[in-house]
């Protein structure tokens, strides 16, 4: 289900504030482990990094984001590829 | 020999079921169309007059179907895979966009099984 429209979009806090300070010209990226917060429209333009568990992962907002969570953007798991046999013998025999 | 929404000529079933048969309309739809136009779900596609086709092709207007609506479900993938979105991740590598498990089955997305090396007979 879906957040109630009368409470309108979800940012931290803590990030508004800071999104806020970075409009008025002075700061270049905003660091943020808030990845439930709602994309608005003051951010498009901005570089936002968005925490993945692990770093900060660079994230230059567009105005189609607009409506969709930070956390999207910065995916959480890497997938390093299944090796086949072949690419098991391979490593094993060179 | 009923032509609605374009290329879409449904046989000789029901109206009701023949409506489905364009892209853009299931069941719901098809009933709620049915019952606007006034026609009766039981009549053939074949026994329909011009005034009925025409009064259906009128409704069926209403709705974004075939060509537009294929059209604007592709745009709004292409959306999700230009903003890379998890979503737009997901359609780009052709797995489960829904959070579905990926460990066994979603050979929707997957397609069929690729053969085992070292299966036994």
């Amino acid at each position: 289900m879906g957040r109630s429209t009368k409470k309108g979009p979800y940012v931290c806090a803590s990030l508004l504030e800071k999104v806020q300070r970075a409009k008025r010209g002075d700061s270049r990226e905003i660091k943020t482990w808030s990845r439930t917060s709602m994309v608005t429209p003051e951010m498009v333009g901005l570089i936002i990094r968005v925490h993945n568990g692990k770093l900060h992962l660079p994230v230059s907002i567009v105005e189609n984001m607009v409506g969709h969570k930070l956390g999207e953007f910065a995916p959480t798991r890497t997938f390093r590829s299944h090796g086949g046999m072949k690419k098991k013998k391979a490593a094993g025999l060179t | 020999m009923a032509r609605i929404a374009g290329v879409n000529l449904p046989s000789n079933k029901r109206i009701e079921i023949a409506l489905t048969y364009v892209y853009g309309i299931g069941r719901p739809r098809a009933v709620d169309i049915i019952a606007k136009t006034g026609i009766s779900p039981e009549v053939r596609v074949k026994d329909l007059t011009e005034n009925e086709v025409a009064s259906l092709r009128r409704e069926v207007e209403q709705f974004v179907v075939e060509g537009d609506l294929r059209r604007r479900v592709a745009s709004s993938i292409q959306r999700l895979k230009d903003i890379n979105s998890y979503r737009g991740l997901r359609h780009k590598k052709r797995l489960p966009v829904r959070g579905q498990r990926t460990r066994a089955n979603a050979r929707t997305w997957k397609g069929p099984r690729p053969s085992k090396a070292g299966k036994k007979r």
